[in-house]
């Protein structure tokens, strides 16, 4: 698995990150998964804003 | 609870197209009447002025809390869902931004209204609060619309068109404190915007005004931490509207004179009052169990939310009270939110349960035991206030009343 380019993306509404790197072990997702990896029902684990709802951050 | 009780939760109802088409063609148009708002205390303003009755002044507050009431009671609930399809055509329609922008303008015209007949005639005290508490109703639905826009972040317009709506009531920190506050501690005891069971509307108003400024301000000062500015800079988005509350009500005294003090007074503070009333209604006593091995509360689901569909209430609110999909999906646009099947309902529209609110005894002997239904009897559910537990757990706590 590349360790390099590594993305964060930030929910829209709340501002959760989340960190590709670091990934979200507690909702069952490993570190290294890309964001595109995560199921597209997958919902903002903070206030429940879709998967869609979440941008780039740059 | 059965599997198949448990399929029944939550779920959007759903509805054949050939059924609702017509209605939802029609509905596109109806969202118009929530221009009665802004328009009704021009109106009653124009009316006051010209017979010289200063009652007519009253007539917006009467319509707001009990025509209403009425006009649900009539024309009863809304059972139209859009189908996936519909809601794909409807989401981006520029229309209905366009209905918002039209009604920002209007609010603002609104509260200058009232601000001009109640200093530029005479009148008596009582019409001339009937004239101030309707420019502060007005105030009321700027956030409202506030709200609508103010989820939808990555659209630079509607942001603006929020802004200058909560800065008519000069709750510009709303949308920061709602978004990224609210919508993350909804129905947890964490969120002061949550009420809790047995918490009366008074006890709750100081928990909820000084608990939301600090959030926002707490929050606005971290994203701008992280972007390497001071919190007080323009860049701040509780300075920018605030500015624009200060504009408009250093005019008013201005052109206006002295007695807009007392008026702007009671413009904030009934503004404030109308989102204060919504947002103790919006959740009460309902409460997302927290997941001990995490930390985290379970996520917002649509039984963690009062939804109330009644049709009038709904178009007039702009579908503010469609809560349960509202908090499921919070950028999802107001002319396509949808009822639930399985959440929980509020027996009224938003005005007239705000009523309810207002006398405590009847909003407890209305909702506790709703509540309690919600909950199966099982107290350890609900989200209680501390100092009422006992009274109320001696009172509900009956959890096997459900499993057997």
């Amino acid at each position: 698995m590349s360790t390099e380019n590594f993305r964060k993306y930030c929910c829209i509404t709340c501002d959760m990150i989340y960190d590709e790197e670091l990934g979200m072990p507690e909702e069952g997702i490993e570190p290294g998964t890309r964001f595109e990896d995560i199921p597209d029902d997958w919902t903002c684990p903070e206030c429940s804003a879709s998967k869609s709802d979440f941008y780039l951050l740059k | 609870m059965s599997k198949e009780t448990a399929a029944m939760l939550s779920i959007p109802r759903s509805q054949e197209e050939g059924q609702i088409t017509t209605w939802i063609s029609l509905k596109k148009y109806a969202y118009l009447i929530s221009l009665v708002l802004p328009l009704a205390p021009i109106s009653s303003c124009y009316l006051a002025v010209t017979t010289g009755n200063g009652l007519w002044l009253w007539a917006t507050i009467v319509f707001w809390y009990f025509g209403i009431a009425l006009l649900d009671k009539y024309f009863g609930d809304d059972e139209a869902n859009p189908t996936d399809k519909m809601v794909e055509e409807l989401k981006s329609e520029e229309y209905y931004k366009k209905v918002m922008y039209l009604t920002v303008p209007l609010l603002w015209a609104g509260v200058i209204a009232c601000a001009y007949t109640v200093s530029q005639y005479e009148w008596s005290w009582f019409s001339f609060l009937g004239g101030a508490l309707s420019a502060g109703l007005v105030a009321g639905i700027g956030v409202n619309l506030g709200h609508e826009m103010g989820h939808k972040i990555n659209d630079r317009v509607q942001v603006f068109f929020a802004k200058m709506a909560l800065a008519l009531s000069g709750y510009g920190h709303f949308f920061i404190e709602h978004n990224k506050g609210h919508h993350k501690d909804v129905a947890t005891p964490e969120d002061p915007a949550s009420s809790r069971m047995g918490e009366s509307l008074y006890k709750f108003v100081k928990r909820e005004i000084p608990g939301a400024f600090r959030r926002a301000w707490e929050l606005e000062s971290a994203r701008l931490k992280r972007m390497g500015k001071s919190e007080w800079s323009f860049s701040n988005e509780i300075i920018q509207p605030a500015i624009a509350t200060i504009a408009l009500y250093s005019l008013l005294l201005a052109y206006f004179g002295p007695i807009m003090i007392p008026f702007l007074l009671i413009v904030a503070g009934f503004g404030y009052w109308q989102l204060t009333c919504a947002n103790y209604i919006e959740h009460y006593g309902l409460l997302r169990q927290k997941n001990e091995k995490t930390g985290r509360y379970e996520r917002c689901q649509p039984h963690h939310s009062w939804n109330a569909n009644q049709k009038v209430s709904n178009l007039i609110l702009l579908h503010l009270q469609r809560h349960s999909d509202h908090h499921a999906h919070p950028t999802r646009a107001y002319q396509v939110l949808r009822d639930y099947n399985g959440v929980p309902n509020l027996p009224a529209g938003y005005p007239l349960m705000f009523v309810y609110a207002m006398i405590p005894s009847v909003w407890f002997s209305i909702m506790d035991p709703k509540v309690v239904a919600w909950a199966g009897g099982d107290m350890d559910k609900v989200n209680i206030d501390a100092d009422k537990k006992d009274e109320l757990y001696s009172r509900y706590h009956n959890p096997e009343k459900k499993a057997a």
